[in-house]
């Protein structure tokens, strides 16, 4: 144990998801021997985010505004709606730049356990957008574990009747790997999940 | 396959140990409670990721250390050398190295080495509840198709999630209780979707069993009477029925269609009692192996010698079922031969020499009528140690 303040720092960045006791330690001492300015800006930003960014109203993705960039970018085509369980599953599927759509951020995935059923998740919102919006096709892209295919298949048994058409990802292989490295679940997946090769 | 070397560091007794293994019998001798049976122990863990004795790694690990590192070093049948390196602890988070490589999930590493090990526990197997049976299969599957051991923890999940709501809905009454249960369909769905696929590889490895435990036991048993597996689903009778699931053909998957719908019909027939006990009452975590000796169930007929022989039995036919598919097992006999009259005894040698390689444990070496290596365990300041015999020696 170290006194005062260097301790309350290290505990407090103990706290933080993926840092353990030791690199909360090594984070401390990092920034006692930075540069005083290092360290000020590193604090600015976090109390920046705290005041400033907070959920875009219509699509729960983090932002700065009341509605998120994605959200304003007229540019986006407002047919496709992709529906994802957190806000960095919107920033991995906008690296793609496969997808040229909007979002929306549910909040997490249906989990008994953990106390989460249909209204802690942005369901409701979800459903008011495709009364608002013109959304042809919802794309489901929860993440391909139990709750994520649970958190679809509610989904899709309750937008069923609502004349929308929703798709799921495919889960499959990785690409630029080898079928021989491939853990047996994914390619098996990959195997139910295989298409027609097109002409 | 073969084991070609083991090395612990803090496991159990050991503080540090390396033994290498030859091809054939090995034979670990040394009193009781010198440190043997944690030489297979730690086989088996880096083999299923469990082990016999215990739940959960911490007992693992020798006392007042912080970590136990097990190092396996196998040989496949197609002659390549392969590794497993596992970090085992209490509390932390176990680390596992297959061929050098970190892996992603500890399941990844499932199968990589396949071993069978029977130990006098393993009388469970007849004698115990449902549950040994449903643990043994599931092991069995777990070595020989890896994604199973997937399927069974997303079983698992859904089943601990659906449990959940059903336990919340009890009690409550009208719109409260349905408002509670709103997404059991969902996850009534995604139970019978992981619970077809276990049950569906479940009959097929009891088919597979058959033929090979019936063998065993003839060659074991003082009365070769048949023995009979069935698998008995509490998804509907009729699945363990060959004549029902297949028709037509021989094939020894069942139609996994077919499974699911059994498996929604037995849910929905249950839903009421389900709903007043808030616990889910059918799927594959409640069924059982049947066994039979002779026109009797095993379970509550059998002889002592008649249930020692059918455990070992069923244990020594999943190496067959094992080696259908991949490598050859490596068997692990603890304890065994001490249980035996001179007769089993000279039965179960006989039936040794068809493994590749056999790790027997013994008190007494004239207790193994076995030829082979001898590696003497001994126990001093509670510290074990190993040393192997000179091999012209053991002959």
């Amino acid at each position: 144990m170290y006194e005062g303040a260097i301790q309350d720092l290290i505990d407090e960045l103990g706290r933080l998801p993926g840092v353990g006791p030791k690199s909360a330690q090594r984070i401390a001492f990092h920034l006692m021997q930075a540069e005083p300015a290092d360290a000020r800006r590193l604090a600015d930003a976090i109390t920046t985010v705290k005041d400033t960014v907070r959920f875009c109203a219509r699509c729960f993705n983090v932002s700065e505004a009341e509605h998120c960039r994605i959200c304003q970018d007229q540019r986006r085509d407002g047919t496709l709606l992709c529906v994802v369980e957190e806000a960095r599953d919107v920033q991995a599927i906008e690296r793609t730049r496969e997808f040229r759509g909007r979002y929306h951020v549910l909040g997490g995935a249906i989990s008994p356990i953990d106390g989460v059923g249909p209204d802690e998740l942005h369901i409701a919102e979800l459903i008011r957008r495709l009364d608002d919006e013109p959304v042809e096709e919802l794309i489901l892209a929860t993440n391909p574990n139990v709750e994520g295919e649970a958190t679809a298949s509610y989904l899709s048994r309750l937008l069923e009747h609502l004349g929308v058409r929703v798709t799921r990802l495919a889960s499959g292989l990785p690409v630029g790997g080898d079928l021989d490295y491939a853990d047996e679940v994914t390619l098996g997946r990959a195997f139910s999940g295989r298409r027609e090769l097109g002409a | 396959m073969q084991l070609v070397d083991l090395s612990l560091r803090d496991v159990r007794s050991y503080a540090q140990a390396s033994i290498t293994f030859g091809p054939g019998v090995t034979v670990l001798v040394g009193p009781n409670a010198q440190g043997k049976t944690n030489l297979l122990e730690a086989v088996l863990r880096a083999a299923t990721g469990g082990s016999h004795r215990v739940a959960g790694d911490g007992p693992l690990v020798r006392a007042g250390a912080e970590l136990g590192v097990i190092r396996s070093t196998m040989r496949t049948d197609e002659g390549r050398r392969r590794t497993i390196e596992l970090e085992v602890g209490t509390g932390r988070r176990t680390r596992t190295r297959v061929d050098g490589q970190d892996v992603r999930r500890a399941s990844d590493a499932l199968g990589v080495l396949r071993v069978v090990l029977f130990a006098p526990e393993d009388v469970a197997l007849v004698r115990g509840d449902p549950g040994e049976r449903r643990r043994f299969l599931d092991e069995l599957l777990g070595q020989r198709r890896p994604a199973y051991a997937a399927a069974r923890s997303d079983y698992e999940r859904a089943l601990r999630q659906r449990n959940q709501l059903l336990k919340q809905a009890r009690g409550l009454r009208g719109s409260a209780a349905d408002a509670a249960v709103g997404t059991i369909d969902v996850w009534t769905e995604q139970l019978i979707s992981y619970g077809t696929q276990l049950i569906a590889a479940r009959v097929a490895a009891v088919r597979a069993l058959r033929r090979p435990t019936d063998a065993f036991y003839r060659d074991l048993a003082d009365r070769p009477e048949p023995i009979r597996l069935r698998y008995r689903s509490t998804a509907g009778e009729q699945i363990g029925d060959d004549e029902a699931a297949d028709p037509d053909t021989s094939t020894t998957i069942p139609d996994p269609g077919w499974i699911a719908a059994s498996l929604r019909a037995a849910l929905a027939e249950v839903a009421g009692d389900e709903r007043r006990r808030g616990v889910t009452l059918v799927g594959p975590h409640r069924d059982d192996l049947e066994l039979s000796i002779g026109a009797l169930p095993a379970k509550g007929y059998s002889s002592h010698g008649e249930a020692w022989s059918l455990a070992l039995a069923l244990k020594l036919a999943t190496y067959e079922v094992l080696a259908e598919v991949g490598d050859r097992p490596i068997v692990l006999l603890d304890d065994v031969f001490a249980e035996l009259d001179t007769t089993r005894r000279a039965r179960l040698a006989a039936a040794c020499l068809r493994f590749d390689q056999v790790l027997v444990t013994a008190a007494v070496e004239e207790d193994v009528p076995l030829e082979g290596a001898r590696v003497d365990v001994r126990l001093e300041d509670g510290v074990s140690s190993v040393t192997p015999r000179d091999t012209q020696e053991a002959g």
